[in-house]
């Protein structure tokens, strides 16, 4: 059990390295503006599936590790990680028993909010962007979301 | 997916109360936002986190890096042979227009020793690689492997071979963040070279195009004019290349052209760019008083020594040292417009109309390196 704890939370930190590495890979331009935001993904599905171990300062630090990458205004993208993460541990209860589909949409609703935190707080501090296209990734990374979940629930299921 | 781990076995309930951490740490983070953009004090954290990112760069950047050496090593002779000939027949056009130019920098410098000036001339370069990262798709950021270790500093001018690319945004231990001259935040002080008219460049968020919302209808810009820096504000060398004027157009209502230009720098396309330590102006140089008459003295930026207070303590040791050798492309960078008649420009028009994020006038007032870019979140 201690072991089993210990091997989930390497598992937690690594997919979120994944995915902020893939935050930041180089990708043609047309793709590079739909990139959709890997490691919030992995930190939702976390807290769905082990809500006691992912907590909020999982997602915080994550979201700081971000901002750091970025390079952005340093707790940017961490205050809209942590308002997903808190309502995603609010709704977790429900958000489990949605089929995938219903889930994916849940996600998309998640992710409209986290994009408009990023929004907001970039127009607060001067850098706004208002094109169309900066919402793109909330579309993509709820299409991704069956696929997060498949690769999620194998991982897991190997790593017991 | 409805798979309930191990670790969360009372089903029915919530976890661990999260209210409180969730305020702590919302508090946390708007506090972090605050000091950053108001109070610029978190440099010394930024740092720190940093050195954590810099492996994951690193191990980003290296697949790309491979593949361009593998690549490399393993072009066929055929392409090597021809361009190595290409190189070759380019080294020596290069060469000969260097013969030129050297007795034109003779003349250049002995001219400007007359007027007890010391231009803009770069004095030191060295080479930085872009690493393969994408910061960010709505900002034209890049980063470089250089960082305060080789002596960068904030506000140092980029080039690349064919005209200015940017400016250092950001200063971390061994990489620093650069700020395109295309970036929708940045402004930079150009001249054209045929007449001399003074105004200023504002990128567009378009790696392709810069726009010049200052130029006023009368103003002699033309298509194909060759704009260069002119060095105000002390962040860039005077006299290096910057962009061609794409678009000029006039309506008879309009008190403002509204025009276009094409940076020369290949801003899309670069992989490896100089990072130039150079003197700073002194009062009454560079183009301010580069075209034909110096004659009414214009008012001159009051502190503008950037900093080159690193870059004289620099230890650079693995730099290439290229002093004074990388204006060579620039039979632009000597003395821009010999011919023009028109020094009346004094300061471009629109400064104090300027609308919204260059509140940096094009005036020479402005005394901070910064000036140039970024006046609204930048101190």
């Amino acid at each position: 059990m201690r072991r089993g704890m210990f091997g989930r939370r390497i598992l937690y930190w690594f997919s979120v390295a994944v995915g902020l590495a893939l935050a930041i890979v180089p990708l043609p331009g047309w793709l590079d503006a739909m990139r959709p935001d890997f490691a919030l993904l992995a930190v939702i599905y976390w807290i769905l599936t082990s809500p006691r171990v992912a907590g909020l300062w999982y997602a915080w630090l994550a979201g700081l590790f971000l901002d750091v990458l970025r390079g952005m205004v340093l707790g940017q993208y961490a205050l809209g990680f942590l308002v997903i993460a808190f309502l995603t541990h609010r709704l977790q209860l429900r958000m489990r028993m949605f089929p995938i589909p219903h889930q994916a949409a849940a996600v998309l609703l998640l992710l409209v909010l986290y994009h408009f935190i990023v929004f907001w707080t970039d127009g607060l501090t001067g850098h706004g962007y208002t094109g169309w296209n900066r919402w793109l990734p909330v579309l993509s990374g709820a299409l991704l979301w069956p696929l997060i979940v498949a690769a999620g629930d194998t991982l897991v299921r190997r790593s017991r | 997916m409805v798979e309930l781990s191990h670790d969360s076995r009372p089903i029915i309930g919530r976890g661990p109360p999260l209210g409180a951490t969730f305020v702590a740490l919302a508090t946390a983070s708007i506090a972090l936002m605050v000091a950053d953009v108001r109070y610029g004090q978190l440099e010394q954290i930024r740092g720190w986190l940093n050195s954590a990112a810099y492996p994951l760069q690193l191990a980003i950047d290296l697949p790309f890096r491979a593949w361009d050496w593998l690549t490399g090593s393993f072009a066929d002779r055929d392409r090597l042979q021809q361009e190595n000939l290409a190189l070759t027949a380019r080294l020596r056009l290069a060469d000969l227009q260097l013969q030129r130019f050297a007795a034109l920098e003779q003349e250049n410098r002995r001219l400007r020793a007359m007027r007890a000036s010391s231009a803009g001339v770069a004095k030191r370069a060295i080479v930085a690689s872009i690493l393969n990262v994408d910061l960010d798709p709505f900002r034209h950021r890049v980063l470089l492997d250089r960082g305060s270790a080789d002596g960068v500093f904030k506000g140092q001018a980029v080039l690349d071979a064919q005209g200015i690319f940017g400016q250092v945004w950001r200063v971390n231990a061994r990489t620093c963040e650069v700020i395109l001259i295309s970036d929708a935040e940045h402004a930079i002080p150009v001249q054209s070279n045929r007449s001399g008219v003074r105004t200023i460049a504002v990128g567009t968020g378009d790696p392709n195009r810069l726009s010049l919302p200052f130029v006023t209808g009368e103003s002699d810009i033309r298509k194909d004019d060759l704009l260069i820096s002119t060095g105000m504000g002390g962040v860039f060398p005077p006299g290096y290349p910057v962009a061609r004027i794409t678009k000029v157009e006039r309506t008879a209502q309009a008190t403002f052209a509204i025009v276009e230009a094409r940076p020369t720098a290949a801003l899309d396309r670069d992989r490896e760019v100089l990072l130039v330590w150079f003197d700073a102006p002194a009062p009454m140089t560079g183009p301010a008083a580069a075209g034909p008459q110096p004659a009414n003295p214009q008012p001159v930026p009051a502190g503008t020594t950037p900093a080159p207070g690193p870059s004289a303590s620099a230890p650079a040791p693995t730099t290439t040292e290229a002093a004074g050798t990388t204006p060579a492309h620039g039979p632009a960078t000597s003395t821009p417009a010999p011919s023009a008649p028109a020094p009346s420009q004094a300061t471009p028009p629109g400064g104090e109309v300027a609308p919204a994020p260059e509140q940096s006038t094009p005036a020479p007032t402005t005394s901070a390196p910064e000036a140039t870019t970024e006046p609204g979140a930048g101190g």
